[in-house]
This record gives C-alpha cells, structure tokens and sequence, in this order.
C-alpha cells in the first residue's frame, strides 16, 4: 500500500481493512475460553502526523513536529472501546481493581473511570483468558486506526520569543474557541458511530489511554533531528477529541489534570492483538497479502 | 388598611429618631431625606458591576435598586448537577451594589408570585432591623421597598435571612451578594494616598451540598422543598459538595475568563456568605487589600493569599505587571480543583523580562 496522507487516505485505508469478528476463530477452530472482542486487521499503510509530547528548540516550545510513521505489519485493533461488562468481568476475577465510576451508566458503554495502571490490568487478565498477547496500541498506532478522526494537538499557536505569554494566551484561546461543551455521561458502545475503517466511537466522549510515554524533545537548534530528550513514564498519552497527558494512576479526566481549557470527559481504552501468525493465517485465508 | 409590616416599618422609623444623636451631623429628616437627588441603577450580573464613580459627584443622593428574586434550578458543574436555586435578580452571587458613603440605598424587592418561597434581604452595610431583613419580608406576589443609609464604607455581604433553619438553607442556595459603599472622595491606600481602579470583577463564592443517591449520583428535585431535608442533611455535615465562583465551577473560565492589560489597574472584589475562603492570584499578588472589605481601615500591601471570613466581602487591588494567563483561585487547592473555586484571567500586554525570564529550557540533567 502506498505512503499516503492521514486526512485523505480513508477510502484507500477502508479498502485495506478487514472486520473480524467472533466467528473469525471458529473458522480456524481455535479453542476459546473466553469470548474474543471483535477487531479489525488493518494492513500496512502510512501516517504523517503530529508526535504526542513537548518539544523545545532554542529554549522555545516548538509545534509537535510532524513526522511520517510507517506501518509494515498488519495492526489487529478491537472495533470497540472495551466494555463496562468486559472489564466487570476482570474486576469479578480479582484481576482488575474495581474501576472508578460512580454514576449510572448503561450496562453496553464502554469501561470508564479507569487509569493507565488499570488498562494494563485489564490487558495482562484478557490475554490470559483468550490465550493471545493483548495490549494497549502505541500513540501512533492508535492515531492510525483513528483516521480521520484523529485529531491531535491544536495548532497555529503562536510562538513568540520575547513573550511566551502570548503562545498561553493564544493557546487558551484556541481551546475555548473549540468551543467543546462536557458531556460527561458515557453512552452504549457504537453510539459515536464508525470512522472510515470500521472502527467505532474513535474521539468521542471516551478517551483512550495508549502504550506511549509522555516525551519531552530538545531539537537541535540547525533542524537535524533531536538534540536530547527525557521520558516520563508515569505520565502516558491519551488521544480523544484532543491529545491529554496524564499521571498513570488517574481514572478520570476532570482531576488528571490538563492546564487549561476543557479536560476528556471520561478515560477508558481499547486493545490491540499482537498475534502477527494469527493475523497472517486471516490475511492468507481471505486471500489478501 | 395597615397591616402588621406597615405598623412594624413605622415603630423601627420611631426608634431610630429616638436613638440618634442631635450632634450626628449626618442626620438629616425625613423631609431633608426627601429632597435629596435620586439616582436609579440598572444592576448587571457578576462578574461585572454597574457603571459608577469612583469619586462622588456631589452630595448624597438616594440610589434606587430593583431586585427581582427567581426561583429556579441552575446547572451548577459541567456534569450537569442540578440546584435549586434561589437568586436575586437571576444570578449567583446576587449583583454588586455600588453606592458613597451616606448615600441612602433604596431596594425594592420583588417576589412574584411564580416563586414559592418567602423571602428578605438582610444588608451587613446596614444598621437595625436584622440589616433589613425585618422589613423586607414578602411572600410570592408581594413586593418591598427598603431604604438605609450606607453610613459605614467598605464591600459588605447582603443574604436572604427569613427565619430559623431557612437561613442558611436560602444562603447556600444562592441568595447572596455584595453592596461597595465607596468613600466619597474614593479609595485610599496605607499612605492616605488615593489610589484608583481601571477595571472591576465581582466574585461571589458560594459553597453547595447537593444529596446524592444510594450509588452517588447527585440527585436532582422538582422544586427546592422537595430537596430541603436532603440538603439540610448533607448541610450538617459542613462539607460542600461544591465550592465554586459565580454560581457554577468554570463560570469565569474560558468563554468567561476575565480580560485585563499589563499595567491596568483591576479591583477584585469577592464575597463568601457562608463560609471562610483565601483568595490568591497565581503569579500575581494583591497591591493593596481590604481583607476584611471596610475601607476606614488602610489596606494591607503586597498580599500573597488573602482571607475572606465567611459572611463578609473582601476587596484586592492589583496593577498587572505581567501579560498570560492567571488563574484566580481559593487557595485551599482542594476547594480550587476539586471543587470548583477557579477562575481565570486573560492579561495581554508585552512579556517583563526583569521580572522573570526562564534562563535555560529544560533539558537533561548535566553530568559532567
């Protein structure tokens, strides 16, 4: 598949990806002890998109620096956010803490009020009942299964050297122009509908924790790629209607803590399958690789 | 016909002839009283407050106030949560009042009759009768007119107060605000020097203990009586659910922030009826504050964090040095975060190098 831009490619990248769903194991007779969530492949492709965290050159915060991201193998990532019952389940085990959601909420939305910590719970109990390698995607993984409803960081921020005050000031401005009111109350999975690959409810009121560290990048001051960087790792990337940062241990978005502007709404995930020979038998089956 | 709040009005006139002194210059007859220019205000809602002098113009002159007391519910944080509220003149905090020193204050109040309550008000910058409150109470369909001398400057708390266990319940409920009795030659700083104000914000806090379900949802009431023993219940506990400016968290964020320059001049001025609350501007300070509001008494300087006693109002002057954006908050930062007590300000203006400059971005830490 050729290299191509995010915001114009989804009909090429429907075109390359491939539902599955319960009945995709029963074909090959897979024994399975737990229900499988339903997932769709999506084959190799190309992203051009912004890098999640901070970056500063000459002392100055930079726009995230957009870079092509090259995805050679099939990604296998759940059609839906996981949901309230699954992870109800993982708690019922003793596998996953209880998650932290207090209000009424439908019994098919997906699991809210859970950290980082949890996901990797959920994801390290789900492996083990399916018996395949289950886990949170990457940043990019995650902004190329989103397509165009990806959206990322805000941009055209304006970077002034002799006053940082007013990139603050134009950056609050540009979240209150997004004009985006809460809305707090988790709704039944699909209800965001699809995006372009058949994948539901991507940027809707449920952000998604990934498996990416929040990074800050010193570029060189000539242009030629980064001078040195620091990880913190307790603190991971959510994607949604926009990029957040948050510690590990929050659960919910209000209390995690973006500076200004309005915070996620609520935080949950979904997963990938990293099970590159399963995934090859179902791209040999429908015949496509 | 005279009924018995006619008879009461006119035994409190009574008394307070009575009581004043002949040498107090400043008593003036009913007749003196009727002479007197009138002026009629048209109040605005919080965060803003009526155009006013900050200098008198003149003698005292009667200020005519209308107030119009609404029942109804108001969304107060972004997840919906429902009060019953009971306002003056729709808002929360009520409007800031802004008269001089011996100015008489002369509020009707209206109940109509699609409220269900009774209500008054009882004014903290007036003398007898319960501040007012004595005198003022009307039932839905009836109104009042209240006039009081404003003999005492300063920025003061004005509540509904209707009796017993309905006090605090109205109070918490949102029926408070803010009268500023400016001195007539206007404010002064520590040195007796006056000093003047560019802008002006009205923030009033108000602290709610909204009841929760058996799984800890928030529940909401068809009418504030149906809520009244469950709040009463949650009230007794002293910790609110929500502690916010302006009637509801975010109310002065984002779309609402407040604007101001670099070397504009701003008066913050910011009530709590109910309970104690420390005002403190992030990366600014407090030039000159009235921390207890009463401007007979010189301003404290150079302020980091500020305390308003609950049932007062307080008010902070502030030059701002500094362009970006400054959040306003209770500095108990449970309260501000957690419970809403944050407000924002939008400074623009060209960046002070000499003040603070960030000598080196962050980077590795060295090793050498």
């Amino acid at each position: 598949m050729s290299p191509y831009i995010l915001k114009v490619a989804s009909v090429t990248l429907a075109a390359a990806a491939i539902p599955v769903g319960l009945s995709i194991p029963a074909v090959f007779g897979d024994r399975q002890p737990h229900p499988t969530a339903m997932t769709v492949v999506l084959l190799s492709g190309s992203i051009t998109y912004p890098t999640p965290g901070e970056f500063l050159k000459d002392g100055r915060p930079q726009a995230n620096p957009r870079l092509k991201r090259q995805f050679n193998t099939p990604l296998e990532i759940m059609t839906y956010q996981v949901s309230a019952a699954d992870y109800a389940a993982c708690a019922a085990a003793g596998s996953c803490p209880p998650p932290q959601e207090m209000r009424t909420i439908p019994v098919s939305a997906p699991v809210t009020g859970v950290s980082y910590l949890d996901a990797n719970a959920y994801a390290r109990w789900y492996s083990d009942v399916t018996g395949d390698k289950w886990r949170l995607p990457s940043d990019e993984e995650w902004a190329f299964a989103a397509a165009e409803r990806f959206a990322g960081e805000f941009e055209g921020v304006e970077n002034d050297a002799s006053n940082p005050a007013r990139r603050w000031l134009t950056s609050y401005r540009a979240e209150v122009d997004l004009n985006r009111k809460p809305d707090p109350l988790p709704r039944s999975r699909g209800s965001f509908g699809m995006n372009s690959l058949g994948l539901a409810d991507f940027s809707g009121n449920v952000w998604e924790w990934t498996s990416t560290c929040y990074i800050r990048t010193t570029l060189a001051p000539d242009g030629s790629g980064v001078a040195s960087s620091v990880d913190n790792c307790g603190v991971h990337v959510l994607e949604g209607l926009h990029r957040a940062y948050m510690s590990n241990f929050v659960s919910d978005g209000k209390s995690g803590g973006c500076a200004v502007g309005t915070p996620p709404d609520n935080l949950g995930f979904r997963l990938v399958r990293d099970h590159r020979g399963w995934v090859n038998r179902v791209i040999g089956y429908l015949g496509i690789a | 016909m005279i009924t018995r709040r006619e008879t009461l009005f006119g035994a409190v006139i009574g008394a307070a002839a009575v009581a004043a002194l002949p040498a107090f210059s400043a008593t003036v007859t009913k007749a003196d009283i009727r002479g007197l220019p009138r002026e009629k205000i048209k109040l605005l809602a919080p965060p803003f407050v009526h155009p006013h002098d900050q200098v008198a113009k003149g003698g005292p002159k009667i200020v005519e106030f209308t107030m119009t007391i609404e029942e109804k519910p108001m969304v107060i944080d972004a997840d919906g949560t429902q009060l019953n509220a009971m306002t003056y003149n729709g808002s929360i905090p009520g409007p800031l009042m802004v008269v001089h020193q011996d100015d008489y204050v002369e509020l009707t109040l209206i109940n109509p009759d699609t409220n269900s309550l009774a209500h008054n008000i009882d004014f903290h910058a007036a003398t007898g009768a319960l501040g007012g409150g004595a005198l003022t109470l009307i039932n839905p369909g009836e109104q009042v007119t209240l006039r009081f001398k404003a003999t005492r400057t300063g920025t003061f708390v004005y509540h509904c107060a209707p009796g017993g266990p309905m006090i605090p319940w109205h109070v918490v409920s949102g029926m408070n605000g803010a009268i500023m009795v400016l001195p007539r030659d206007g404010l002064r700083n520590d040195k007796g020097k006056p000093v003047k104000y560019d802008k002006i914000f009205y923030i009033g806090e108000s602290d709610f203990y909204i009841p929760r379900d058996e799984k800890g949802n928030y529940k909401s009431y068809e009418s504030a009586g149906d809520g009244y023993d469950d709040i009463v219940k949650v009230m007794r506990g002293l910790i609110p659910t929500h502690v916010v400016f302006n009637g509801k968290v975010g109310s002065l964020t984002g779309d609402n922030a407040m604007k101001a320059k670099v070397g504009e001049t701003v008066l913050i001025v910011h009530s709590q009826a109910n309970r104690d609350t420390r005002p403190h501007l992030i990366g600014g300070h407090g030039d000159y504050v009235w921390e207890q509001g009463k401007f007979a008494n010189p301003p404290a300087k150079d302020l980091e964090t500020w305390f308003i006693r609950g049932g007062s109002a307080g008010s902070a002057l502030y030059t701002f040095l500094q362009p970006g954006v400054y959040a306003y908050v209770n500095h108990n930062l449970i309260e501000a975060v957690e419970l809403g007590a944050t407000a924002h300000f939008m400074v623009e203006g060209e960046w002070n190098d000499d003040l603070m400059t960030q000598v080196e971005a962050p980077k590795p830490i060295a090793t050498n």
